[in-house]
């Protein structure tokens, strides 16, 4: 104790941060680090998760950049971010800002925004795939057809497969991406508006004096958490091409597919953990760049 | 009487419980694992009962998981020394599971090689190395044709026996919109159910081609005949006359039990479902032959195995276990309850077996089936199911569609039979 | 103290201010019916999906928003097999622990990254960061194997264990964080309040609409969790709702009323977390500061 009161304060502030972190450092390292570790290792070995592991150097890696399927795959997820993120991102924050200001029935609209992130994938998944169908069971076909016009292939088509698929990502996250808004919104200090009213500024203004700069860490969360989120796309997909993993000719399948099936159809672990290595460093220097970028100036 | 009646009882009570402290004494407990299918429970609890009735001292305890998840679910536990002593498999994944020995081969004594091959449809012998025997089904799968009996009845037209009258009878049966859009399909068409199989092990033998060569270590349908099956199979499809559309009403066995598809290629593990579907009347026949009436067929099945954890006394109870769930009597219920056909032609090919009316086509279809040896499943279909697409969605011509399937295959096959 | 007080001040003046409602104009009307139509169109597939609940196996595939024969006997199949509840119960158990732990220890960890300055700070964050980037495909093999070894195989604390921290969360709560302001931490610094009362007396309530939002986040991501808990269970009394519901699919036939119906049903709680939570994020920080 003794010696404790004598640390300066920036020493006491390093004892309490790593007292702190002590367990939960412990916890990411036994229950994270430690199998990340296990995948860079599987990386460099063939195994197909039943028999021994057999070294290999660098083959999985090589079979991976000479794969066509492979840069197809790249590419996808890099639509999916690059649609997904911003899209999401001007949609959420116009409904909670706009949800922000209304009061009547409030609680009721933000329920209604807030429903589809609440249920289950999969099932939401299949519901929007029978949307997309053709004529005659489609929704949207059946509706375009009272229209006499002609039918849009929404899946089975190479081109259109990816938007369709990315809608009820983008759909079942907004839910969440509008409540952190809200909560944004919500932190910030009331004065300030307060301050804004009584010099009567115009809302245009303090939407982008107030608002939005002091929305800032609310921004960087959901930008570098929905570009994770896109760039490891999987449950709509998987469940909306199902019988046909990864869309007609691929043009849907994004990396986290591409694992899944190396590991657990193909069992090929080493070559499904190359595909883990590679998609975490592109997540990682996308995330850094972003907050990098985006960092408190 | 009454003490006659008291007496009687209290025999009964004294025996069973010197049964009761024999099996305890001498208890073995094995575990069994297969994939989650309400009919394929029962019939296993059934089995389980009536061997238990004759092997009072061996329990066997079923865990069962959900099918989709099965495979993954059982390669985590099994090499992990978690798995069960007896496990079902798909005849597919045996290969691997032998090479990791995580199953070990079933006794030469028990199960002698010699009288299996005689005893049993030929397929079966992929489960076999030199004289001893993997791994062995309880029963066994085909495909045969569905057909909406309704909507033929509408067409005017007959269950098809030949290639030529299914698709007569697909056109018949096949109805469009006012803005040519299809409404009702002649028949059902899809990569990615079980065409894959029509088209390696049926279509392609009946143009004269043979699939594979060296034991299906060799693609060999980038063929005339291989072409003239390809050909076959997307005039379905694609031109003016077309009879169905790929992905309408997003799955095969959904167009099917909506009734808005005239037929349907499938396998006999559907039966169960389509009976549970109110208001449609179907009937099912076998596969179409050809003009000059070549058939095939192509056929799985799912086996059990002997894991390597089993040993001593359990290793004496999973061969007993075996022997009785690869037994007739266990066929015959398994063909009962499940539908599932009987692994033995001297039980399947029963007078009253084949000359049923549902599972006749199946059980006749076997006699001419082949089964593939699958390195990888699911990528060997998704192959197939591209071939196709490269066709409808990117105008190739079949031949170079079908050129690159077969670069593709050989390129797994190689990749899985290098080591 | 000088800061709170005045956020008080200003708060209460908002809160007068607010109070005679502005009559309705034209503007906030159309704003309230463009959310309203934006918020039909939102919940459109979750119509469907309890539409195709209450309808017969062979109208599935009959997008009629109203079924023909509208009936609740998908419900009561569902509920009447006795191991739904197991699963239910299960599944709540699991989800409302690791909730409790993640709002703790993410906003611990994520507290002591935004208002700690220490060496090795941004490290951390980086580390804890990077595990959102790993599937948890790839890593359900090491946690299986991890698993068997200390005996957690078909337990509770084996299903739990991996999420019982998120990155996630740590990152979401660093941020909000960053909107307290570092004043309030200096004053109550100097008022003799050790560092944990700080963080747990006067940072928390000033970041509750992000702790309710955690919550919310956490408790649906382990209410739908499949494959780590399918791999980890082995009996079916272990099973959490969704490696339950998902044997009502088969390899030929999967009975998509009753997969809707089960969506339907596992919906409930989560709404229910949902009602409780979004409380806090309409109050926010006016109240908080209120309250003091």
């Amino acid at each position: 104790m003794k010696l404790y009161r004598n640390l300066t304060i920036k020493q006491k502030q390093i004892v309490w941060a790593w007292g702190f972190l002590a367990i939960p450092v412990l916890f990411y390292t036994v229950i994270r680090f430690y199998p990340t570790g296990n995948a860079i290792l599987i990386s460099f070995q063939d195994w197909n998760l039943l028999g021994e592991r057999t070294w290999t150097g660098l083959e999985n890696y090589q079979k991976l950049f000479a794969d066509p399927t492979f840069w197809k795959v790249f590419k996808n997820t890099f639509v999916y971010l690059l649609i997904g993120t911003p899209v999401s991102l001007v949609i959420s924050f116009f409904v909670a800002y706009h949800l922000d200001k209304t009061r009547f029935m409030h609680g009721f609209l933000r329920m209604l925004y807030f429903l589809p992130f609440m249920t289950s994938a999969v099932a939401m998944a299949w519901v929007w795939r029978w949307f997309y169908q053709p004529v005659p069971i489609g929704l949207f076909n059946n509706f375009l057809s009272t229209f006499g016009i002609p039918q849009i292939n929404f899946l089975n088509s190479t081109t259109n497969a990816l938007p369709s698929v990315l809608a009820p990502a983008i759909w079942a996250g907004l839910g969440f991406q509008i409540i952190i808004f809200m909560a944004g919104l919500r932190a910030i200090p009331q004065s300030y508006y307060e301050a804004a009213r009584i010099d009567g500024v115009s809302p245009w203004t303090v939407l982008w004096e107030i608002t939005i700069p002091l929305l800032k860490p609310t921004i960087v969360f959901i930008v570098v958490f929905s570009s994770i989120g896109f760039l490891r796309i999987f449950d709509h997909v998987f469940n909306m091409t199902t019988g046909n993993p990864g869309g007609p000719l691929n043009s849907t399948k994004p990396l986290v597919l591409m694992i899944y099936e190396t590991a657990f159809s193909s069992f090929d672990m080493g070559y499904a953990a190359a595909q883990t290595v590679v998609l975490f460093l592109v997540l990682l220097v996308v995330s850094l760049m972003q907050l990098l970028i985006l960092r408190d100036r | 009487m009454k003490t006659v009646t008291f007496k009687a009882l209290a025999l009964g009570v004294a025996t069973s419980a010197v049964t009761l402290l024999s099996t305890a004494a001498n208890a073995v407990e094995i575990e069994y694992w297969q994939y989650f299918f309400d009919a394929r429970v029962t019939a296993m609890e059934q089995l389980i009962e009536n061997f238990r009735a004759a092997n009072p001292d061996i329990t066997v305890t079923m865990t069962h998981f959900p099918y989709a998840d099965y495979r993954t679910k059982v390669a985590a536990a099994i090499p992990a020394g978690e798995g069960p002593d007896v496990v079902q498999l798909f005849y597919g994944w045996l290969n691997d599971y032998a090479e990791a020995e995580l199953i070990q081969p079933l006794p030469a004594d028990t199960f002698p090689a010699a009288t299996i091959d005689e005893e049993f449809f030929p397929m079966v012998q992929a489960m076999k190395e030199g004289d001893q025997y993997w791994a062995l089904p309880t029963a066994v799968r085909s495909l045969a044709l569905f057909y909406n009996e309704r909507l033929m009845e509408e067409a005017g037209v007959e269950p098809p026996t030949t290639i030529e009258e299914m698709f007569a009878a697909a056109k018949a049966m096949t109805k469009r919109d006012g803005a040519g859009n299809l409404t009702q399909v002649g028949i059902t068409a899809g990569m990615t159910a079980q065409d894959h199989h029509w088209w390696r092990e049926g279509l392609i033998r009946q143009q004269g081609g043979e699939p594979y060569l060296n034991d299906y270590t060799t693609v060999n349908y980038n063929t005339e005949a291989g072409l003239a099956a390809l050909e076959l199979y997307t005039s379905m499809f694609t031109g003016e006359d077309a009879v169905t559309a790929i992905g309408f009403m997003d799955e095969p066995q959904a167009a099917f039990k909506a009734g808005r598809a005239g037929m349907h290629i499938d396998g006999s593990f559907r039966i169960g479902s389509l009976n549970k579907t109110r208001g449609l009347k179907w009937g099912v026949t076998e596969l179409p032959a050809t003009a000059d009436g070549t058939r095939s067929n192509y056929s799985s099945y799912w086996v059990n195995a002997i894991t390597t954890k089993a040993e001593g006394e359990k290793y004496d109870a999973a061969v007993k276990f075996m022997q009785y769930i690869t037994s007739d009597e266990a066929m015959q219920i398994w063909l009962d309850t499940v539908g599932e056909l009987p692994a033995k032609p001297s039980v399947g090919l029963t007078d009253a077996n084949s000359n049923d009316a549902t599972y006749g086509p199946f059980i006749r279809g076997l006699a001419y089936a082949n089964t593939t040896k699958f390195a990888d499943e699911s990528a060997q279909r998704q192959l197939m199911v591209e071939m196709v697409e490269r066709i409808t969605l990117e105008d190739m011509s079949p031949a170079d569609s079908l050129a690159i399937a077969a670069e593709a295959e050989q390129k797994i096959l190689d990749e899985y039979y290098a080591d | 103290m000088a800061a709170t007080e005045e956020i008080r001040l200003s708060s209460d003046a908002l809160l007068k201010a607010n109070k005679p409602k502005r009559p309705a104009n034209m503007g906030q009307f159309l704003r309230w019916g463009l959310l309203f139509l934006g918020g039909i169109v939102m919940i459109m597939p979750i119509v469907y999906m309890i539409s195709t609940s209450l309808k017969w196996p062979h109208e599935v595939y009959n997008l009629k928003l109203i079924p023909d024969e509208p009936h609740l006997e998908n419900y009561t199949f569902v509920l009447e097999d006795g191991r739904f509840y197991w699963w239910f119960v299960n599944s709540i158990i699991i989800a409302l622990i690791t909730t409790l732990c993640n709002v703790i220890f993410d906003s611990l960890v994520g507290y002591t990254l935004c208002k700690f300055r220490f060496p090795g700070r941004y490290i951390v964050f980086i580390a804890i960061l990077s595990t959102l980037m790993i599937p948890t495909e790839m890593l359900v093999i090491p946690w299986y194997l991890m698993s068997q070894q200390f005996g957690w195989l078909d337990t509770y604390w084996g299903i739990m264990f991996p999420g019982l921290m998120t990155a996630f969360g740590t990152f979401l709560m660093k941020q909000f964080f960053e909107t307290v302001p570092d004043d309030f931490i200096e004053a109550a610094r100097i008022d003799g309040l050790n560092e944990l009362q700080i963080w747990w007396t006067v940072a928390m309530p000033l970041v509750k609409p992000a702790l309710a939002a955690l919550a919310i986040f956490v408790f649906l991501g382990n209410w739908t969790a499949f494959i780590w808990p399918l791999i980890v269970t082995n009996s079916v009394e272990m099973y959490t709702l969704p490696v339950g519901l998902s044997s009502f699919g088969d390899e030929a036939d999967v009975a998509w009323e009753l997969i809707m119906t089960g969506a339907a049903i596992s919906t409930i709680p989560t709404l229910i977390v949902f009602l409780i939570f979004q409380r806090f994020i309409i109050r926010g920080v006016v109240m908080a500061g209120l309250k003091g």
